[in-house]
């Protein structure tokens, strides 16, 4: 039998706040353990949460960005279970009512764009940070807990089961990442745990409509962590079914160093989280106008942004996609394309020479040495034919180590394009005496020949000379 | 002269005019403690160094001609669930038996600011849950008026050092009750505000959408002040009210003319003793010829507000009590591992009737019995609201006693809850429906214990609460009796 996978994601995405969700502290990455704390969040007695205005703020544009209706009345809830990771034993979170709801986004696939439904989202905290002496709190001496990441606001972005290869999802969690980046509500920066995702997997045969059984893999901080997983936890279940075995609803743990998924615990082990209505924090009423001028503070979102290059500029879907695939790329490309540079010659720089020198170095686009105002300036010489195009590769070697405009770097290492017909007449001159054979050979049909011609003499211009000003002037004097 | 018999406006007064010093007067409340303390056992903690400190500090303020606030100098209690930072906050438990607070409650952060002498804190049933102060994780605090007999509870410690004259004022805090009953069954006043009026934080939870903190004093006059200094928005309480607190001092009028009041026929029926019932209702008569308009209304739902609280404020309280962990702060009982180290701690340093209600409040809150429990509790309570949302159309306050009973023995119930959650009949409908109410001294049993009349208010009518409660102890001398301890004085 055929089956299909069936996946569905609950993403958490840490948002950039200064402060926590419920009290002042910061919400920075990196500080001493227990510096970012205060009774609030350390849940000590008597203590009651006051909610971060900035989180439902955010939420409400990830909502809003993500196609979601907004629910007008939204409330909190605890949710209830015992780990020394909270302080209060309890996570505050969002049950019945969350702050959005009955959302999409459109993710490109193999077989064309895909719209991807969004089930919910919901605001909550975050828990601290367990370090054990073990490798887990089961078989470890002592535990330390980190209370900094305790009341960290987070988003849970849960989709419908809509998904269906590992693939699928990693362009779904990709597509979250670029809109959360866009609408700047959270960093996004998957090794600081900005972004971690519980996959739920199921199988069930090609054709059916019923869902399978399905197991629920916990907490992957990876985009290639997710497609392992989920790639490792299909075909673990293909094998059960065709052996004649049932899928166990459960919760497994994937394990990036084995490269393989475990069970952590069975649905009748499940946690029954007692959810009830926080008391301490009143309902979150949103008007018509607040959300309205959510809206209209809403960037230009991916999509959009890719429809208008391909409509204003005619970059292909591919180009669009890629340069638009995140905001600070977007805005480089539309920086590059405002200091004057041709849109196309801009999209091929981008994707070419930078794309390499970055990823070369490791380097985000925001990190670049070649700012988009220099990189504009330098296709505009090339447009301009004050450089070619093989120079301009000089040019911007040159411009990824010297911080200097390119119009001076041009100056100053001499590489202005010879444009002057008398001044490259006597070196294709020079060129046809001293190469007979190749002249002849031209002379004789093959016209192929032609380009070692123009390869010597755009070597004795040191690559100055105007190539098609070179081609021009050797064809006339071999064929006059 | 002995001065811990007066009340704090009296004592104000005689600080202002030089008659007295703070230290004076801390003396004598503190020679009071050693007099009777040993019998009322009304304290948790007692600060007396940081005690004499503050009152030397304060008469050096008044010897340098500097004017002093209502309360400066003046030596009162704190229910020992308010967190006081720096100073032991136990909630009576074992659980938190050690517990120091780094931080101020709201409340203290108000009440220091009148530079008051605190004296210490004071006993209660474990998180407030109970009506006898029996639940102590510690020790039971004894009833003034009949050492053999409970404060009333949870707040006994507070109720019965301001009757015992061992505090001149205290501060509690009124969940389904706990202090207009201890306040009854003590003889002195004492207020539930309206819930948002005072803020919470910093008050251990019991049940969050129940809690409220309010005075025990000697009089509504003192009363009318402590509320002034207590009340008032507060950024760090979502559920505060920030509607502007009025000077309720200015409610200490002696006039009920044309106050119309409703006296439900709900809260006059079983179980009542009928002592009680006499003295509120000859309370109620002196209102009337005092030119006040009664009539009888009806809180139809007024049965089941009971088997409401007690499946909202255990579910509350189940989560609420969830930190109490033995991870990061309190007591501890060690374990194989973290799993029996949580157990351990839980069940042996929390007291049976706190367990009792984590159970209750866990099984409400249950998947496949929310629906049944919690969600229908819910729904219940909006109708009990409405019921005094539709009354108040009538009526300007609700008159009723604030307890069945007068103050019972020691014991008498403490192996039947369920008789003692019907303690708390004609209170808990009014925490459920976020109102003020007011128990003030009517009269007395004739075992000679006290009884009070409970005065119920619209939402933020605190002050038509005084004013009827002025009024009424104007007309009489109940307020001023005090508990003589066996005539014990120094």
């Amino acid at each position: 039998m055929k089956y299909e996978a069936v996946i569905g994601l609950e993403i958490h995405c840490e948002l950039k706040t200064k402060t926590k969700i419920f009290c002042g502290c910061a919400t920075g990455f990196g500080a001493d353990q227990n510096t970012h704390v205060c009774p609030v969040c350390l849940g000590l007695p008597g203590v009651l949460p006051t909610i971060n205005k900035r989180v439902v703020e955010f939420a409400i544009k990830a909502g809003l960005a993500t196609n979601c209706e907004i629910n007008k009345y939204s409330k909190f809830d605890r949710k209830n279970y015992y780990y020394p990771d909270l302080p209060k034993n309890w996570q505050t979170s969002q049950y019945d009512l969350p702050i959005a709801i009955h959302g999409w986004v459109d993710i490109d696939t193999e077989d064309g764009r895909k719209r991807i439904r969004l089930t919910r989202i919901h605001m909550e905290e975050d828990a601290g940070k367990l370090v054990h002496s073990g490798t887990n709190i089961k078989n470890s001496l002592t535990s330390n807990v980190d209370y900094n990441r305790t009341g960290v606001p987070l988003l849970e972005i849960v989709s419908e089961p809509d998904l269906r290869s590992a693939e699928e999802a990693r362009t779904y969690m990709e597509k979250i990442k670029t809109i959360m980046q866009y609408i700047d509500v959270s960093n996004c920066r998957m090794e600081e745990g900005n972004l971690r995702a519980d996959v739920n997997v199921s199988l069930r045969p090609v054709g059916s409509e019923t869902l399978g059984t399905r197991t629920e893999m916990k907490n992957i901080n990876s985009f290639k962590g997710l497609e392992d997983a989920i790639n490792y936890e299909v075909e673990r279940q293909r094998e059960v079914l065709e052996d004649g075995g049932h899928i166990v609803q459960e919760t497994r743990t994937w394990d990036p160093e084995r490269g393989m998924t475990l069970s952590m615990r069975s649905k009748e082990n499940a946690h029954d989280y007692r959810y009830m209505p926080e008391p301490d924090l009143p309902p979150i009423v949103t008007t018509d106008e607040q959300i309205a001028k959510y809206r209209d503070e809403l960037p230009e979102l991916p999509d959009a942004r890719r429809e208008r290059l391909e409509k204003d500029y005619g970059l292909s879907d591919y180009d669009a996609g890629i340069i638009t695939g995140s905001r600070a790329s977007a805005e480089y490309f539309d920086a590059v394309v405002a200091a004057g540079a041709d849109a196309k010659l801009a999209a091929n720089w981008m994707m070419g020479d930078l794309a390499k020198n970055l990823n070369a170095e490791n380097l985000t686009i925001e990190q670049s040495p070649v700012d988009a105002k220099r990189l504009g300036a330098m296709i505009g010489l090339i447009s301009k034919g004050t450089i070619s195009s093989k120079i301009a590769k000089k040019v911007f070697k040159e411009m990824w180590t010297c911080p200097d405009d390119p119009e001076k770097i041009v100056k100053d290492k001499g590489l202005v394009q010879i444009t002057d017909t008398s001044a490259i007449e006597g070196i294709v001159d020079e060129v046809i005496a001293a190469n007979e054979k190749a002249v002849n050979d031209y002379k004789g049909g093959n016209k192929k020949a032609i380009g070692a011609l123009v390869g010597q003499v755009m070597k004795k211009t040191r690559g100055k000379a105007n190539p098609q000003m070179v081609n021009k002037l050797l064809a006339q004097k071999l064929n006059g | 002269m002995r001065l811990y018999n007066k009340p704090a406006h009296v004592l104000h007064d005689m600080l202002v005019s030089g008659e007295i010093t703070s230290v004076q007067l801390t003396q004598d409340v503190l020679a009071r403690i050693d007099e009777v303390e040993g019998d009322v056992r009304a304290y948790l903690t007692l600060t007396r160094d940081e005690a004499l400190a503050q009152a030397k500090a304060v008469d050096a303020k008044i010897a340098a001609g500097e004017p002093i606030s209502f309360l400066e100098g003046i030596p009162g209690a704190i229910k020992d669930n308010i967190c006081t930072k720096g100073v032991k906050t136990t909630c009576a438990s074992k659980i938190l038996e050690h517990f120091v607070p780094p931080y101020d409650a709201t409340v203290m952060t108000k009440i220091n600011k009148e530079n008051p002498v605190i004296l210490g804190k004071t006993n209660m049933d474990e998180f407030a849950m109970g009506g006898s102060t029996e639940n102590s994780g510690f020790f039971p605090t004894h009833n003034p008026w009949n050492t053999e007999c409970v404060p009333g509870g949870s707040s006994g410690g507070s109720a019965a050092a301001v009757a015992a004259g061992t505090a001149i004022w205290a501060i509690g805090s009124d969940t389904g009750g706990s202090i207009r009953q201890p306040a009854s069954f003590c003889g002195v006043v004492g207020m539930k505000p309206t819930y948002g009026r005072v803020s919470r934080y910093g008050l251990v939870a019991y049940a969050s959408s129940l809690d409220q903190i309010g005075p025990l004093t000697r009089d509504v006059t003192d009363c009318a002040h402590l509320l002034n200094i207590i009340s008032g928005h507060d950024e760090m309480d979502s559920t505060s009210s920030d509607v502007p607190v009025p000077d309720y001092t200015k409610s200490l009028v002696s006039d009920v003319k044309g106050l119309k009041i409703g006296l439900p026929r709900e809260y006059f029926v079983k179980g009542m003793d009928p002592e009680v019932e006499k003295t509120v209702r000859a309370a109620i008569d002196q209102f009337r010829s005092m030119g006040a308009e009664v009539v009888d209304i009806s809180l139809p739902h007024t049965d089941y507000a009971i088997s409401t609280y007690y499946l909202i404020a255990p579910a509350e309280a189940a989560t609420n009590l969830e930190r109490y962990d033995g991870v990061s702060y309190g007591e501890r009982v060690d374990g194989e591992d973290l799993v029996e180290m949580m157990t351990n701690t839980r069940s042996e340093l929390f007291g049976e009737e706190v367990k009792r209600r984590i159970i209750i409040g866990n099984y409400a809150l249950s998947a496949g019995y929310y629906d049944a429990y919690y969600l229908k509790a819910m729904k219940v309570r909006t109708l009990v609201q409405q019921d005094f949302t539709v009354a108040f159309r009538d009526v300007d306050v609700i008159m009723a006693p604030t307890a069945p009973t007068p103050a019972y023995k020691i014991g008498a119930m403490i192996d039947d809850p369920l008789q003692m959650y019907l303690q708390d009949a004609c209170t808990v409908p009014v925490n459920l429906a976020g109102l003020p109410g007011i128990s003030i001294p009517c009269g007395f049993s004739s075992q000679n214990m006290p009884i009070g009349l409970q005065i119920i208010g619209k939402p933020l009518g605190e002050e038509t609460l005084l004013r009827a409660a002025y009024t009424y102890e104007q007309s009489q001398n109940f307020h001023q009796q005090m508990a003589n301890l066996g005539g014990k004085e120094a």
